[in-house]
C-alpha cells in the first residue's frame, strides 16, 4: 500500500522515451537501401525495413513512376516485404522517402559502394 | 565601446566573405599595427604581457617590440573603429591559414587594439594556439593513420581481386573475416579469400568503391567514438561485439557483424 502511494505521484515515466521512439519512425529500425550488381552494368536497388503499416504496393507505384523504372515487391521469408527497383536508385529512393515523410533521414541507411 | 559591442554579431556574417580576400586582410593588419597613439600602445603592451604570461616567452616579447615600434609611424585613429571590427575577421582567417603568424608577432589576438570584451571563440582559439605551441601532441590535430588505397585487379570479367586486403586488415587490427563479411554484406555479393590471402569478390568494383566501404567500416568498427583514435580492439563478449579503445579506455558496443542481408533474388531466375 505504502509503496503504491510512493509510486503514484512520480510523474516521470522512465519508459516514456522508449515508447515514444517506438511509436516514431521505429527506434533503430533502419530502412536499408542496398544495391546489387547484376550482369553487365545493370544493377538492382532494394529497399528493406519500411514500416509494415505502409502499403508497399502504393509506394512502389510512386517510385516506379518517379524514377521511370520497373520494380516489384518481393516477399522474403525472413525480412518480410522488400521493394526491388531496377537500376541504381539509391539516392533517388532515399530522397523520395525523406520527402514523402515516410522515413526520417537518420533512419535510412544506404549500403553499397 | 557600445559600437564595438554591436559589431560582433554582424561580423560573423562578414567573416565568410572576408576569408578569400588576401590583400585586404594584409592591409588591415598593418593598419591595426599603425593605428594607436603612444600611451595607448604602452598600455596595450602591458596588456599583452599580462595576457601571455602563460605563453612561451618569445612571442610576447616580439609582440611588445612591435607595439613599441609602432607609434613611430602615422596614426589613423578615425579608421580605428571600423578596422578593429574587420580586423577580427582577418585575424581569424589568418590564424586558420598560417600557424606561424603567431611567432611572427603580428597582432596576435583580435581584441588587441580594442577594448571590447573577448568573444568565447577567440579565447578558445587562443587556448588552442597556446596548447599547440607548448605541447603539439596534446592539441586535437593528431595525425591520422593513413591507410593505403586498396589495390584492385580484375580477374576475368566478373570477379574482382582485392590485393592488399590483408595489409589493410593488419593496419586496422581487425580480423580479416570480420572485414570480409562486412565488405561482402555491403556490396551484396559473395566472395572468398584466395591462396595468397587476397579477397576475391564476385562482380565488378572500382577501387573507389572499396575505399568507400572501407571508410564506412573504419568509422563504424575501428574509430573510437570518444577520442577518434583508431587504436581500438574489437572483442566478442557473449555474442555481442564490443569496441574498446586503447587510448582512452572507452567501451562501446557495435552493431552486430553483418547489417542484415539483402533479399537477393533478382540475379537471373535461377530456380523457382
Amino acid at each position: 500500500m505504502s509503496e503504491l502511494d510512493v509510486q503514484i505521484p512520480t510523474a516521470f515515466d522512465p519508459f516514456a522515451e522508449a515508447n515514444a521512439d517506438d511509436s516514431g519512425a521505429g527506434a533503430k529500425e533502419y530502412v536499408h537501401v542496398r544495391i546489387q550488381q547484376r550482369n553487365g552494368r545493370k544493377s538492382l536497388t532494394t529497399v528493406q525495413g519500411l514500416k509494415k503499416e505502409f502499403s508497399y504496393n502504393k509506394i512502389l507505384k510512386d517510385l516506379k513512376k518517379e524514377f521511370c523504372c520497373n520494380g516489384t515487391v518481393v516477399q522474403d521469408p525472413e525480412l518480410g516485404q522488400v521493394i526491388q527497383l531496377q537500376g541504381d536508385q539509391r539516392k533517388n529512393v532515399s530522397n523520395f522517402l525523406i520527402q514523402a515523410g515516410i522515413v526520417k533521414k537518420e533512419h535510412i541507411k544506404i549500403h553499397g559502394f | 565601446m557600445a559600437d564595438e559591442k554591436e559589431i560582433p554579431p554582424g561580423m560573423k556574417d562578414e567573416a565568410a566573405e572576408f576569408v578569400p580576400f588576401d590583400p585586404s586582410k594584409k592591409k588591415k593588419k598593418k593598419k591595426v599595427l599603425i593605428q594607436d597613439p603612444a600611451e595607448e600602445a604602452e598600455k596595450l603592451a602591458e596588456k599583452t604581457e599580462n595576457l601571455t604570461v602563460s605563453d612561451a616567452p618569445e612571442p610576447s616579447f616580439v609582440g611588445m617590440k612591435k607595439k613599441k615600434k609602432k607609434p613611430v609611424e602615422t596614426e589613423v585613429v578615425s579608421e580605428e573603429q571600423e578596422d578593429a571590427g574587420e580586423d577580427l575577421d582577418g585575424d581569424h582567417a589568418g590564424e586558420d591559414e598560417e600557424g606561424e603568424g603567431i611567432v611572427l608577432g603580428r597582432v596576435r589576438y583580435p581584441w588587441e587594439g580594442t577594448d571590447r570584451d573577448y568573444l568565447y571563440e577567440e579565447l578558445l582559439d587562443r587556448v588552442f594556439n597556446i596548447l599547440r605551441e607548448n605541447n603539439p601532441d596534446l592539441a586535437g590535430d593528431r595525425r591520422r593513420t593513413v591507410m593505403r588505397p586498396p589495390q584492385v585487379l580484375r580477374e576475368g570479367t566478373k570477379k574482382t581481386v582485392f590485393v592488399n586486403f590483408m595489409d589493410l586488415c593488419k593496419t586496422m587490427h581487425r580480423q580479416p573475416e570480420h572485414v570480409m563479411t562486412f565488405l561482402l554484406a555491403e556490396m551484396g555479393t559473395s566472395g572468398s579469400l584466395d591462396g595468397q590471402q587476397r579477397l576475391v569478390v564476385k562482380g565488378r568494383f572500382a577501387p573507389k568503391n572499396f575505399e568507400g566501404i572501407l571508410r564506412r567500416y573504419v568509422n563504424e568498427y575501428v574509430i573510437c567514438n570518444g577520442c577518434k583514435s583508431p587504436d581500438t580492439i574489437l572483442s566478442k563478449e557473449n555474442r555481442l561485439f564490443f569496441l574498446r579503445c586503447e587510448q582512452c579506455g572507452s567501451h562501446r558496443s557495435v552493431a552486430p557483424i553483418k547489417a542484415g542481408f539483402v533479399a537477393r533474388v533478382g540475379r537471373r531466375k535461377a530456380g523457382t
